[in-house]
């Protein structure tokens, strides 16, 4: 089985929020990024299937230089090759496409990508990778086992879970439960020295439009002080919510 | 080229969203000069929809759409689209939905924004605002492709009153083997539970609350207000609450009325997922905890003692109010 983890690199989640040039762009400034956290719960369920069933795990961002750090450690947890689609991800529907070149031309059976990058929450682009290559497709992943063709994933729904059967070829966008969090791995020393050994192959990116732009920027209106209510109060609280924020 | 709404039901009754979706679509029509085309998989009185100011309801009646499929219902949305030349769609923000809009994005070569706030901006250019980095910040987002897919967020915009006399015709998708390549082979729900998701009200417990033996408060608390119960992400790591609770920017999104949390410390992880909520109310001991700078409402107090009194004065609030 050939497994294509699909990484972003986002910003890090203690990072403050800033925008700069009018705000017209997220400000890089002094933010630490990281591999998209739903994107390392899918390599980390990766690094599995190649561990049990054998299966050979390549990674791929489209992103420019400066993500490299971010894919080299996705080499040094274990992945065995990557490829960077030289272009800056500012749509998904872009991104899809670049990433349906990559995996037409190497032949993946099975794509990992997360259910949302935690920068733009965009949430689409292992379905519309899924569609454009005609391969099948479960989102908000928290399972999956894979035996011969088929496979059988868990989902999570509004208010519990389902079980799917399906079949590679298949695109699924994970999230914690693929694998728990304590399975997570950090990259030790070895690792990170194989990982330099490793292919890290540049591609330019294909022609595709990008049909979303972001405009503008804002960041929340600050908000107001929080309003106490004495412990030994607790039916002004009960007020306050009826009369006041009539939510009850 | 009416604008199309995709009106979410379960069990044939519509979801509180369909009526919020209608009402945006009722929006962006008016703005546009044009109506609203509502489809429907196997719900019940579809005229209902006219209130929310849908005018024509396409209505899908197949017995192998009773449960959802992402593929099999993207492609009758698809067909849908085609049939009413919409250029705009108008969809929810449920697991379901965002399950099938990426599909029908690249099957209409659509452009498509999830998590919008509000009314768009401008239709000239077609500009919407939606959140980014969870909730961190907005963006204001510009759809320049023919066919537009917008995601409205719950509770966001609201249900909104229209009255419209909607006509009702039948629709037949053609769907083929192809389309339910990916079955469903079972369901896990607790019966008679408010999901996350749909509640206006969410109850969501800390680590604060020392374990699991203990969230009978939290539980009861969720019961009195109907509300969903959620909780922290180290709770659902350490095994005390079932994974489906976590909430956070790796978990699951809340967006409701009321959002309260108890034990909770209010990490920026945590504020990022729930801070779309518009009024939060914090209960911890440790007046420095930072989850009482993002709320509006804080009782600075031992749970344990807090929270069996604030059931006590719901239950008698309910009494006078019943
Ligand atoms: C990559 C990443 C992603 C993350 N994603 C999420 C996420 O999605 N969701 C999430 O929740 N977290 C997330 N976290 C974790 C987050 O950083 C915090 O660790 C977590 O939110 C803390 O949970 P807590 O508030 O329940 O526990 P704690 O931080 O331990 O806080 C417990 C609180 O309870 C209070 N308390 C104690 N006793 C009482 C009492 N008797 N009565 C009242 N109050 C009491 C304490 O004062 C304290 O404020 C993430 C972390 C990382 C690194
Ligand atoms: N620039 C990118 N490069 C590679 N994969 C990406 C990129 N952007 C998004 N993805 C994948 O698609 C998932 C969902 O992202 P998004 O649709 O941007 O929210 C992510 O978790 C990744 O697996």
């Amino acid at each position: 089985m050939k497994i294509l983890v699909c990484i972003s690199n986002v910003p890090d989640t203690t990072s403050k929020i800033n925008f700069s040039d009018g705000d017209t762009k997220f400000d890089t400034n002094g933010v630490q990024f990281v591999i998209n956290p739903n994107d390392e719960f899918g390599l980390t369920r990766a690094m599995w299937f190649k561990e049990k069933q054998g299966a050979t795990v390549h990674v791929a961002t489209v992103g420019g230089p400066q993500t490299e750090p971010t894919i080299r450690k996705a080499l040094a947890i274990g992945a065995d090759e990557a490829i960077r689609v030289n272009a800056e991800p500012t749509d998904g529907f872009f991104v899809a496409k670049q990433l349906a070149e990559i995996v037409k031309n190497g032949g993946y059976d099975l794509v990992i990508a997360g259910r949302e990058s935690i920068d733009y929450n965009g949430g689409m682009v292992p379905g519309i990778l899924a569609t454009l290559l005609d391969m099948n497709f479960v989102n908000t992943c928290i399972g999956l086992e894979v035996d011969g063709n088929t496979a059988t994933a868990l989902r999570e729904i509004d208010g519990g879970k389902e079980k799917l059967s399906t079949s590679l070829p298949l695109v699924i966008g994970g999230q914690k439960g693929l694998v728990q969090e304590s399975d997570l791995r950090i990259p030790n020393m070895r690792g990170i020295m194989m990982a330099r050994q490793k292919a890290l192959n540049v591609v330019e990116p294909v022609e595709a439009s990008q049909p979303t732009q972001d405009q503008k920027f804002e960041k929340p209106a600050p908000k107001g002080q929080v309003k106490l209510v004495d412990a030994d109060n607790v039916g002004e609280l009960v007020n306050l919510l009826h009369n006041e924020a009539k939510v009850i | 080229m009416s604008v199309l709404v995709y009106t979410e039901s379960e069990k044939g009754k519509f979801k509180k969203s369909a009526f919020e979706v209608a009402s945006y679509a009722h929006k962006v029509a008016q703005d546009l000069g044009t109506s609203v085309t509502a489809v429907t998989f196997n719900a019940n009185d579809e005229a209902s929809l006219g209130n929310y100011g849908v005018s024509k309801v396409l209505k899908i009646s197949n017995d192998q759409l009773t449960t959802f499929n992402a593929k099999a219902y993207a492609n009758a949305l698809a067909q849908a689209a085609e049939a009413e030349g919409a250029k705009v769609i108008i969809v929810s923000s449920s697991a379901d939905t965002k399950f099938l809009a990426p599909i029908l994005t690249a099957k209409l070569n659509a452009g498509y924004v999830p998590n919008v706030v509000a009314a768009p901006d401008s239709t000239s250019p077609f500009v919407v605002k939606r959140t980014a980095f969870s909730n961190k910040g907005f963006a204001h987002t510009e759809i320049s492709s023919e066919v537009k897919i917008i995601g409205v967020s719950n509770n966001a915009y609201g249900a909104m009153e229209n009255n419209v006399s909607a006509s009702v015709e039948d629709f037949s998708p053609t769907l083929g083997d192809a389309d339910f390549s990916t079955k469903s082979i079972e369901v896990d729900k607790v019966a008679g539970k408010v999901s996350i998701a749909d509640a206006d009200i969410v109850v969501s417990g800390g680590r604060g609350l020392k374990g699991p033996e203990n969230w009978g408060m939290v539980e009861e608390l969720a019961e009195v207000l109907g509300a969903a119960t959620a909780c922290s992400k180290p709770v659902s790591d350490l095994g005390w609450r079932p994974h489906g609770e976590h909430v956070g920017q790796t978990g699951k999104p809340v967006a409701s009325n009321l959002y309260i949390a108890i034990g909770i410390s209010g990490a920026i992880q945590h504020l990022a997922g729930v801070n779309a909520s518009k009024t939060k109310v914090v209960i911890n001991n440790d007046p420095e905890a930072p989850f009482f700078k993002a709320a509006d409402y804080g009782i600075v107090g031992d749970a344990f003692e807090v929270v069996p009194k604030l059931i006590e004065k719901l239950k008698e609030f309910k009494a006078q109010n019943a």
